[in-house]
């Protein structure tokens, strides 16, 4: 992610000040184009905050967030007229946006077996976000932020979703970063991680080198672990389950690298433990 | 052409899966020196991965000589695993056969007797 291969997203001490209260603060951060990040934390942890102010939609209290290209923004509340049909809504993608891919919004909308002359309000959640992401990728962007894009869907609506943005990834590069709650459905589908904690940036970079640098590890209580970190431990009676990051070659036994949501769990809870 | 299938509870990292697969299909035969593997865009519609998973599997085949990328046309492989027991009629294929039916006949079960071969392949490789 070298500032040689250009940036998508680049963030820079970024920080946002809500009443008082910082949602963000001093995050740094550079996502390179045609990449897919999983922006995880919990609730409050600042995601959203900083979707936000990518799109572009508030400005920061203090640095800077830079995105390169046309951004596509979809919220977590999936804002859609719900008077209009789901024609209408097409219509209305095409009369605002300057770039607008009528063929493929069509596609999209017929893949997901969204009737044309339903109301908005009337669709399901599930049927809403889909509609909401279509929107967003009709406009072709060269960015996508996605706030809980999967959330109101069922498995099947979920799985072709993210075959949807995975295909976009392909067909155009597009850069797409997407929080979520969800950490195995991410798994496969993102390429990097971005984890906040308590409106700062806790630990990111590319999923596969992340987990290569931490190990799951169970031994007997009390066993030294080296120079390796400990991120977490849990203790039973005898032994000690703990997750370490890797501060050389990993010459422990019984230790296998995590997978991703048993790394982000352990991230999350030395932040609930702080 | 290859069908990859991705176990997302394996723990075992998604592009690693694929460079198995590609492999496994190299060392059956399956593909072979010439076969154009699937592109990054019919894997992703296949399995909904992440495309750059797929480039970065097809690097690692490619950094170990098995394929080779033609720009434009897509992804080729180079070179055969085959090895010569491999193959459906070779006599070490039959005697594995006969093994298996012998393990078959004592009563053992399939965890059994992959736990009887790895015993023993871990003895010797």
């Amino acid at each position: 992610m070298g500032s040689d291969v250009g940036f998508a997203v680049r963030a820079n001490r970024l920080g946002m000040r809500y009443r008082g209260t910082w949602a963000l603060r001093d995050c740094s951060f550079e996502l390179a184009p045609g990449t897919v990040t999983a922006l995880v934390g919990a609730n409050g942890a600042g995601k959203s905050t900083l979707l936000v102010l990518a799109a572009g939609l508030r400005r920061p209290t203090e640095g800077t967030v830079e995105v390169r290209g046309d951004v596509g923004f979809v919220a977590q509340e999936k804002p859609l007229y719900r008077g209009f049909t789901v024609a209408e809504t097409l219509r209305f993608g095409r009369a605002t946006n300057l770039t607008w891919d009528q063929d493929y919004a069509e596609h999209l909308v017929g893949a997901a077996r969204l009737p044309l002359d339903a109301k908005v309000g009337r669709l399901s959640g599930g049927h809403r976000a889909r509609l909401a992401l279509v929107l967003a990728l009709g406009r072709r962007p060269d960015v996508l932020l996605l706030d809980e894009p999967l959330s109101e869907m069922d498995p099947v609506a979920r799985e072709a979703t993210a075959g949807t943005l995975m295909v976009a990834v392909a067909e155009t590069g597009v850069t797409v970063v997407l929080s979520s709650h969800v950490i195995a459905e991410l798994d496969g589908m993102c390429d990097h991680l971005l984890l906040l904690d308590r409106g700062g940036v806790r630990l990111a970079g590319d999923v596969d080198e992340l987990i290569d640098a931490h190990r799951v590890v169970v031994a007997a209580r009390g066993a030294d672990f080296g120079d390796h970190e400990v991120v977490t431990a849990r203790e039973g009676e005898r032994q000690v389950t703990a997750l370490l990051r890797l501060a050389g070659p990993p010459d422990l036994p019984e230790a296998s690298p995590p997978a991703l949501h048993e790394l982000v769990v352990a991230y999350l809870r030395t932040g609930e433990a702080a | 052409m290859i069908e990859f299938r991705i176990d997302r509870r394996s723990g075992v990292a998604t592009y690693l899966q694929l460079v198995h697969q590609v492999k496994q299909a190299l060392r059956l035969g399956l593909v072979g020196p010439g076969d154009r593997l699937p592109t990054a865009k019919d894997v992703v519609a296949q399995t909904g991965i992440n495309p750059n998973t797929v480039l970065k599997a097809y690097r690692e085949l490619e950094r170990e000589g098995l394929v080779e990328p033609m720009p434009g046309l897509g992804t080729f492989v180079r070179r055969s695993l085959v090895t010569p027991g491999v193959a459906e009629d070779s006599p070490l294929r039959g005697e594995l056969l006969d093994w298996m039916d012998r393990a078959r006949a004592l009563g053992m079960g399939r965890e059994d007797v992959e736990a009887l071969f790895r015993a023993v392949l871990d003895k010797r490789f």
